[in-house]
């Protein structure tokens, strides 16, 4: 059976502004993604539970007040922790270029910055999760 | 088996895992199904039914906070449907229950329908054992919001919870056949708006009327309660009318028979998924084109794909 692959859509910390993190969960949904959105305001031990508990093949965080630095490293921590490795983070907001190679260090491996066309992302994914199963 | 040992445990990562298994259909998922199965029986399950956006989600964090405050283990599975063009799907119940996300004596997990009519998915009956293994007291199954006819929630559930709001219609919806009839409890929710009152009234109206026509009295007779899971109101007295039908379910040889309903249910999902489902998946371009050159007809190919 084909079976369709499982993202979670993750709004960490204390911005509101879900607007972006929606648009991607209705483009994810349309490319044939079962999405999970946990909503806004959440902290990274939320995030790495509900990441476990939905055996999720992704988990992309949208994040526009500037804290990356500190949750996006914090979230990728509690998913280690958590045993759940193999779970491809990604990322995107108002992110500038100097800080995506500390992401990606963190474990973050794709971040997406504003105007990066939705199907860019579903083929990203599709691409990163077809090698990995 | 390793991972049924760990559910056993109460190991909530080898839950997901084997959630995962069994509801994909992944290799080796009869095996570890067949264990789960076994370890099964004793959770309540209530069923949380009703149309959508009447707060179902919202009531389920309440029922879990109120089941948690008595230490009690809660295993909630939330079903949202899947798009029948790209057979994708927003699951966006467990949103409104993320206030349990870290609490280690919960376990959510979101499904979607993947193609089953009637508010659930094939899937569900491998889900709610792999929660009786973990060890769940309670588990609690959210419908897809439904809309008139989606009653298979009567079939897998113990206890069936319909919601409704002050501002579903009057006494006329309420009287018609199909999902009002599989109510053990109703409740009104939002009950912090207008209407509230004539909703009750209606609804106790609608389910009275076999008495005024010489119906005799049920053993069980659904309640209807006033709720607002916005802030709260009506959640303890609706706990005690959903222990108070767990306890008539055990009383009575009502329980016995939904055992059986449910397993002859489960039963059907299974030959659901692998006869019905596998000989659909058979249908080909060619085939069709063989109906419309009136080459085969419905009967005749319908036998050799059952067969196959």
């Amino acid at each position: 059976m084909d079976k369709p692959l499982r993202v979670l859509i993750a709004k960490p910390g204390l911005d509101g502004h879900d607007r972006g993190a929606k648009v991607i969960v209705r483009a994810l949904r349309d490319a044939g993604f079962e999405v999970i959105y946990t909503g806004i305001r959440q902290t990274p031990e939320m995030i790495a539970a509900a990441a476990m508990q939905e055996d999720v093949d992704a988990v992309g965080l949208s994040l526009l007040s500037g804290a990356h630095l500190t949750l996006f490293p914090a979230i990728c921590k509690e998913l280690k922790k958590k045993g759940l490795k193999d779970v491809l983070v990604f990322g995107g907001g108002i992110i500038p270029d100097e800080d995506i190679p500390v992401l990606k260090k963190a474990g973050v491996d794709g971040v997406f910055g504003p105007g990066t066309p939705l199907q860019t992302i579903v083929d990203y994914l599709k691409g990163k999760l077809a090698v990995a199963q | 088996m390793e991972l049924v040992k760990r559910v056993r445990r109460g190991d909530h990562a080898a839950a997901s895992r084997s959630l995962s298994i069994v509801v994909n259909d992944e290799k080796d998922s009869e095996i570890l199904a067949k264990e789960f199965f076994k370890a099964s029986g004793s959770a309540q399950k209530v069923g949380v039914s009703g149309p959508p956006g009447v707060g179902k989600s919202t009531l389920t964090g309440r029922l879990i906070g109120r089941y948690r405050a008595d230490k009690l283990k809660v295993g909630v599975l939330m079903v949202d449907p899947s798009s029948s063009i790209s057979g994708g799907a927003f699951l966006g119940d467990r949103l409104r229950v993320m206030e349990h996300a870290t609490d280690k004596g919960v376990f959510i997990r979101s499904l979607a329908s993947r193609g089953m009519i009637g508010g659930l998915t094939y899937a569900i009956f491998g889900a709610i054992h792999v929660l009786e293994t973990l060890g769940c007291d309670k588990i609690l199954i959210e419908t897809v919001g439904t809309g008139q006819d989606e009653v298979e929630i009567a079939s897998v559930a113990d206890t069936v919870l319909y919601v409704t709001t002050p501002s579903m219609g009057d006494e006329i919806q309420a009287m018609k056949a199909g999902a009002m009839e599989i109510g053990d409890i109703f409740v009104v929710n939002k009950a912090d708006l207008a209407g509230k009152d004539k909703a009750i009234a209606d609804l106790k109206a609608a389910l009275g009327l076999g008495h005024s026509a010489g119906q005799a009295v049920k053993a069980w007779e659904p309640p209807v309660l006033a709720a607002s899971a916005k802030n709260g109101e009506g959640i303890p007295e609706l706990v005690r009318e959903l222990d108070g039908h767990w306890k008539h379910l055990k009383a009575s040889g009502e329980g016995r028979r939904r055992l059986k309903l449910q397993h002859a249910t489960e039963l059907q999902f299974w030959i659901q998924r692998r006869v019905i489902k596998s000989a659909l998946e058979r249908v080909t371009d060619k085939i069709l084109e063989d109906m419309v050159l009136r080459k085969t007809d419905p009967a005749s190919i319908g036998r050799k794909l059952l067969k196959a």
